[in-house]
């Protein structure tokens, strides 16, 4: 099967998306940018052909008829179960990695009692596995997020004063990244069967039949991937050639018209920018305009904000909705984040309150960049991180109303790929080209 | 403003480059002698100047723009700026006086490593920027020297009435001549004048030429970046003089011969071989990143075929030429029609025009923090030209000199994001084919494919 792929390679996240040939998506893939751009871009895209052949597997279940509570169930808990064994294998390399670092190292002279402790740390952490958060394809929780959270749990637990915690922390902090730096086999092809078998235990044999034969047939169906166009803050990086790199500001043109045809101006508001941008009715981009060097208002002023209360950083948009009293904020610069969260607190001030400040202050800056760029038209469509978090969401709509009246705001629940996506298409369209030409 | 070292510009060096750079370098060797041979020094600005009526007196004139965007260049800018702002400059303030203003205070030592002499006067013309008044009653204060005003009449209304023209030839007469006349001790020689002002206008006309000929298909030229070096002469020390006259010759015979052999411009990597976007700019260039900065354009294949910023010190290419027969008049005249002395419509009419009569493919704005004269109105100046010739308009933002503000990363992506956003209009204006988007991706809605 042909498919196009698109590759958003974001300062936090990389992003994959897979279309058919007919410009259906088949999979969609993410993963945190890391330092290496590449591995990013390879794993992103993994994880994107395993969404993908979920999709066909859909497609086989729906064409065989299969589309009772039965089949429905069935996908359920097969996808669980390769999430399962993805994650389980992922964990067996940290482990051994641990072990390694434990007997060797700096960590050496804790001798024996390092490795028995992390060996029963490991033990418990494979049995307790947590259910794999199988949210829609944008869960923000990667293998890193989870793994330091459930080992953070157990290290507590086991620390004493010979092996206090931060020890055993230091051994995770310095192997999680060897673990997300490695290439271990992730795909579909190499894990179904495990997970397949684990799936269809307590199957009849007529069933089980059945399944396993759909499920072969999809891994089976070689999924070619005829052209592929990268785009995002690193796509410089990427190994492909000039003419298949499009800038970010295009793709997030077409994908956002693709997601939702009528838009005509979207905002993006991500990691490190923020993009104003008018669209024609083809997704062709007409005009735009982005922040200037500094950063000051995009989604990395919300992470030093969260940092600054310790929170996580989908934690703020929340807190900032229960705010009762108006506070105004001018300054979003990155480098006072700090200071003037702190003054204002030290001032008396709610956190609720200055959080509700700070994200209006945050869509202040998207405004004027969206005047500049011509407007806010009707359909509106904001993208990027910051299209999830309900504060600015509420901001943007308000002083959206404020400017320009009632616009139609569309946020889609996959915004995070809204780059990917115009990249996949673009792929797509120029592989059109070349067969009509 | 220019005068930039022509050793940036290119791989080849022209007779006209090596020319322009022996010129340059007689002109501050000039400079740094000038207290032994007993020459007069006038400071002054690039829009609206004088030189024709300098050179009458024999004067040696100082232009602080091209030094501080000599110093950008030469990357010693950063350091200028740092020290005035230590000094009470506010970081708002233009960084060419800044730079000036640092620069000053290290010495006063000028692009070819030779000192400055102090100014004898200060003449300010005064051109449309409020800032060369502030500017210049810093220096003031530093070097105790007499300022000859001259108020230049912005056109506000969009054009130079005669009224305005008598204004400007009454200071001429009553303040700036008497100026020069008591520094130098001498009357102003009004033979040497003319015969100043008619040099003037024989390399105006090859200048001309040169920039029209960016209207080939491919240009010869890059009226920008390449722009920059050939205005260096006429917009400074050396209009009205026979090396001007011999520089312009010989730059006009050189992209002649280009033209000839259908040979593109020449970019910091060699030759352009392949012209795929052709654009007009508007504001000045970078000067801290100049050559990285022209690669960005360079590396896609975009080539300036006109600019506004090549006007700042005379829109020659409308018409004007400086008049032998009406000395006074016609220096009014010239000092009055300097880009940044127009107002906002005449300034949208030049850049229609010229989108039009050089067949390009957008209007690019390099909005420079620095400069109000450029900045203000230049969105407004964006769209009205995008609505009237319907070519797309991009805006970039960086500096002068200050090269905190410019971040490469930053204007790369936007050069390419515009330059591509061209290309795909240019394509879905030609699509023909299109394919039913599936209902998952886009309910309800046809998706052009291009062929
Ligand atoms: S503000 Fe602009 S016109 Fe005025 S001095 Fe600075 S650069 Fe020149």
């Amino acid at each position: 099967m042909k498919s196009f792929l698109g590759i958003d390679l974001g300062s936090t996240t990389t992003k994959a998306v897979l279309l058919d040939d007919g410009g259906s998506v088949l999979g969609r893939g993410i993963t945190n940018s890391r330092s290496n751009y590449h591995l990013a871009a390879d794993i992103a895209r993994d994880e994107a052909n395993v969404d993908a052949r979920f999709t066909l597997l859909d497609r086989a279940l729906e064409a065989a008829g299969e589309t009772g509570e039965e089949a429905v169930q069935f996908r359920k808990r097969l996808l669980y179960h390769f999430r399962k064994v993805q994650q389980l294998a992922q964990l067996a390399s940290l482990r051994d990695k641990a072990l390694v670092e434990a007997r060797g190292g700096r960590l050496g002279h804790h001798g024996a009692p390092l490795e028995d402790r992390l060996a029963r740390l490991f033990e418990d952490l494979e049995t307790n596995w947590r259910k794999p958060r199988l949210g829609g394809a944008a869960r923000s929780d990667f293998f890193r997020d989870q793994a330091s959270g459930d080992f953070a749990r157990m290290a507590e637990k086991l620390a004493d004063r010979a092996l206090p915690f931060d020890v055993l922390m230091s051994v995770f902090d310095k192997v999680i990244i060897q673990v997300e730096n490695e290439r271990i086999d992730l795909t579909f092809e190499g894990n179904i069967r495990r997970a397949l078998v684990s799936c269809l235990e307590n199957e009849s044999p007529e069933r089980r039949a059945r399944y396993e034969a759909a499920v072969l047939s999809v891994a089976d169906t070689p999924l070619d991937t005829v052209r592929s166009i990268g785009t995002g803050y690193g796509r410089q990086t990427l190994p492909f050639p000039k003419d298949s790199i499009r800038s970010e500001i295009l793709c997030h043109g077409l994908g956002a018209h693709v997601m939702f045809p009528k838009t005509t101006t979207v905002l993006d508001i991500g990691g490190q920018d923020t993009k104003a941008i008018q669209v024609d009715g083809d997704g062709i981009v007409t005009s735009f305009q982005m922040n200037d060097r500094c950063a000051a208002g995009c989604g990395r002023y919300l992470g030093y904000i969260a940092d600054e209360m310790n929170m996580g950083v989908h934690e703020l948009g929340p807190l900032a909705m229960q705010s009762t009293r108006h506070v105004k904020i001018n300054s979003t610069c990155t480098v006072f984040a700090g200071a003037e969260l702190r003054d204002r607190l030290t001032m008396g001030q709610r956190r609720e309150d200055i959080l509700a400040g700070l994200h209006r202050a945050i869509i202040l800056r998207a405004m004027a960049l969206l005047a500049r760029s011509g407007g806010v038209a009707d359909e509106f469509t904001f993208t990027g991180g910051v299209a999830n978090n309900p504060a600015a969401v509420q901001a943007l709509r308000q002083l959206v109303e404020e400017n320009y009246g009632s616009r139609t705001l569309n946020i889609s629940p996959n915004s995070i790929f809204t780059g990917a996506l115009g990249a996949a298409l673009f792929a797509l369209r120029a592989s059109q080209e070349v067969a009509n030409a | 403003m220019s005068e930039p070292d022509p050793k940036a510009a290119g791989a080849v060096k022209d007779a006209s480059m090596i020319k322009q750079k022996e010129m340059i370098a007689g002109h501050f060797s000039a400079l740094s002698r000038a207290k032994e041979s007993g020459k007069k020094v006038v400071y002054t600005f690039v829009p609206g100047n004088l030189t024709e009526l300098l050179h009458a007196f024999d004067v040696l004139p100082v232009y602080p723009e091209i030094n501080a965007l000599q110093s950008g260049m030469r990357k010693k800018s950063g350091a200028y700026i740092t020290e005035a702002e230590r000094l009470g400059h506010s970081e708002d303030v233009c960084t060419y006086v800044k730079c000036d203003i640092g620069m000053l205070k290290a010495g006063n030592i000028g692009p070819t490593g030779e000192k400055l002499p102090e100014p004898d006067l200060l003449l300010l013309s005064y051109t449309g920027c409020f800032t060369f008044m502030k500017w210049f009653e810093l220096l003031k204060r530093e070097y105790h020297c007499p300022v000859a005003m001259l108020h230049v009449p912005y056109q506000g209304d969009g054009e130079f009435t005669p009224a305005m023209r008598d204004y400007v030839v009454d200071q001429l007469r009553t303040e700036v001549i008497p100026k020069l006349e008591q520094i130098t001790g001498k009357k102003l020689d009004e033979a040497k004048l003319e015969e100043a002002l008619a040099r003037s206008s024989v390399a105006e006309d090859d200048l001309v030429w040169v920039l029209e000929s960016a209207k080939n298909k491919p240009s010869p030229i890059d009226a920008y970046f390449g722009g920059v070096y050939y205005i260096g002469p006429i917009f400074t020390a050396f209009r009205g003089t026979d090396l001007a006259v011999d520089y312009y010759r010989t730059l006009r015979a050189e992209v002649q011969q280009r033209l000839d052999l259908g040979l593109g411009p020449l970019t910091p990597e060699g030759e352009m071989k392949n012209e795929r976007y052709r654009l007009v700019v508007e504001g000045p260039p970078n000067w801290t990143s100049f050559n990285e900065f022209w690669k960005m354009f360079a590396d896609e294949g975009a080539v300036v075929v006109a600019s506004s910023y090549t006007k700042v010190g005379g829109m020659y290419d409308a018409g004007f030429r400086h008049d032998p027969t009406r000395p006074l008049e016609t220096l009014a005249e010239y000092c009055a029609g300097c880009y940044t002395n127009l107002n906002l419509p005449s300034r949208i009419s030049m850049l229609e025009k010229y989108v039009r009569e050089y067949s390009a493919d957008g209007l690019l704005i390099n909005s420079v923090k620095s400069c109000n004269s450029f900045s203000a109105g230049q969105l407004m100046i964006l769209r009205e030209v995008e609505q009237r010739t319907g070519v797309p308009g991009g805006f970039i933002e960086t500096d002068l000199v200050d090269p905190r503000y410019f971040s490469a990363a930053n204007v790369k992506n936007r050069i390419e994001s515009y330059l591509q956003m061209i290309e795909q209009k240019r394509r879905n204006a030609g699509a023909r084919v299109s394919v039913q988007v599936p209902a998952a991706v886009a309910p309800k809605t046809r998706l052009a494919v291009l062929p």
